[in-house]
């Protein structure tokens, strides 16, 4: 039986599932604001175009946004399997793809700034 | 001592006459302080000696008596009477073929403890002229809840992932290759390795976490499968991206 | 695998692929955690959203600051929410069983690690709120 690869993205997954364990709530909770009528400081476009123009903003921005859609990614691959789907390969090339186009779309942004 | 009348509604399978599976109905008079093994044995003693089922030690060491009780992998020896009402429906450990009765076909679980290599493999070939292994309490303690695991099957009953996926190498077997795989006496990782951390080991599971839920023993499977996956994808990125180091 | 011994004919009971969860409390939790990625991956892409238009100019920002304020993006907020907050709560107490730690002969108990994790998680909550401009 040979090892399988499949570290390769479980390993992103444990770091996005850790990243939206610990972040995600809080950036919720600030759009939530947003959506209710009240702009965060931050949210802004003057301050957060200057936060992301920074080397410190992309990181964390890129770090954030991209685990997060990996993390999700691949948990959604599991949650079809557990809901019946046996197209493993289809489902695992649409997630990861849609997680890949998100991360390269955020990447492109980033260095715009 | 207190008596209570007690209906079992217990799933029967012979393989010779049945087409499928049925529920058949038994009133027993059983003590208050019984277990459903208690009144198992009762029918097959009193009422109908036909009906087949596993045990030995009725004191949850054995391992042997794993049965469904009202939908929940259970030890029969450990389901006391007095924590049910009403009919108490006895079927066979779920997720396994039923050989007859309450009887499971259990040569898959056999076949894959044996493929994790559950047996000490030393570094180095060490005489008995060169005297014991020397291990602290501390190194015991490292690997001693996972040895507490009597092969009784409720995890791979309670487990999804093995329902959804036979070939799943599964809970307890997993788990007792990380009990050797964290003894200090021991070198064989690498070899359970190609086992645990194929496909079918270790990544088939998505920590439901129902295998550490219903095991009488407190082994906790899950915890030892998620750190055989952390440990696994660590080997796998040290692997592929600094080939030169050694392991 | 099973041989031809005469007699023998084991019988297997199907596990229903799609509604098993149903089956146990257990199971419907395990659900609703996995669950939670729906909500966060398209949260997520809710904020790529925003950096592409952060970075198209002040009018595409603003434009995508004013199609959250719609009350179908409130309530999308508050499931989210929810379901965010599900699966930290469920992160944090798995953290212990996939990464013990031994001092000594003991472990640390779980405790411990998970209530480290929600110290950190409500710091740095705050921290994130304050430095944000919430309030």
């Amino acid at each position: 039986m040979a090892k399988s690869n499949k570290p390769i993205v479980w390993g992103p997954f444990a770091a996005g599932g850790t990243v939206t364990a610990f972040v995600t709530p809080v950036l919720i909770v600030l759009t939530l604001l947003v959506s209710l009528g009240h702009l965060p400081d931050m949210l802004t476009y003057e301050k957060l175009s200057s936060f992301a123009a920074g080397w410190f903003g992309k990181l964390a921005i890129l770090v954030i946004v991209v685990f997060s859609l990996w993390g999700s990614a691949h948990r959604l691959r599991i949650t079809f399997f557990d809901f019946g789907v046996r197209s493993d390969t289809l489902v695992a090339t649409v997630v990861y793809l849609a997680a890949g186009l998100g991360s390269v779309a955020v990447l492109v942004s980033l260095l715009r700034l | 001592m207190s008596e209570r009348v007690v209906e079992l509604e217990v799933l029967r399978y012979n393989p010779e006459t049945d087409r499928e599976p049925h529920f058949q109905r038994y009133s027993v008079t059983c003590r208050e302080e019984w277990v459903v093994l208690d009144a198992l044995n009762h029918v097959k003693e009193h009422q109908d000696p036909t009906l087949s089922y596993r045990w030995s030690c009725h004191m949850a060491v054995c391992g042997s008596c794993g049965m469904m009780i009202n939908g929940e992998p259970k030890l029969a020896c450990k389901s006391f009477l007095r924590d049910y009402e009403g009919v108490i429906r006895v079927e066979p450990l779920a997720q396994f073929p039923i050989e007859r009765d309450l009887v499971t076909v259990i040569d898959d679980f056999v076949a894959k403890l044996k493929r994790v290599k559950p047996y000490l493999i030393p570094k180095h070939d060490q005489p008995v002229s060169e005297g014991e292994f020397l291990q602290t309490p501390a190194e015991l303690k490292r690997f001693k809840q996972y040895t507490l695991c009597i092969n009784c099957m409720l995890c791979y009953a309670a487990c999804p992932e093995y329902g959804l996926t036979q070939k799943f190498i599964g809970p307890a077997a997993i788990s007792l290759a990380h009990r050797y795989n964290r003894d200090s006496r021991d070198g064989g990782r690498d070899q359970r390795q190609e086992e645990i951390a194929a496909t079918e080991g270790v990544w088939e599971c998505s920590f439901v976490g129902a295998c550490s839920e219903v095991c009488p023993e407190h082994v906790d499977p899950a915890s030892a499968l998620q750190q055989v996956k952390i440990a696994s994808t660590v080997d796998w990125f040290k692997e592929h991206l600094m080939p030169w180091s050694k392991k | 695998m099973v041989e031809k011994v005469s007699g023998r004919r084991p019988y297997f009971r199907e596990v229903p692929r799609t509604h098993w969860f149903l089956r146990h409390p257990r199971y419907l939790r395990y659900m609703a955690r996995e669950i939670t990625c729906i909500f966060i991956g398209a949260y997520t892409f809710i904020w790529v959203v925003g950096i592409v238009r952060l970075s198209q100019g002040e009018a595409a920002y603003q434009a995508f600051l004013q199609t959250l304020k719609t009350p179908s993006s409130i309530v999308f907020h508050i499931v989210a929410l929810v379901f965010a907050i599900y699966h930290s709560v469920t992160w944090f107490n798995l953290t212990p069983k996939a990464l013990p730690v031994q001092l000594g002969e003991e472990f640390l108990p779980d405790g411990v690690i998970a209530g480290a994790h929600y110290a950190a998680w409500a710091v740095l909550s705050v921290v994130i709120l304050f430095l944000a401009g919430a309030f």
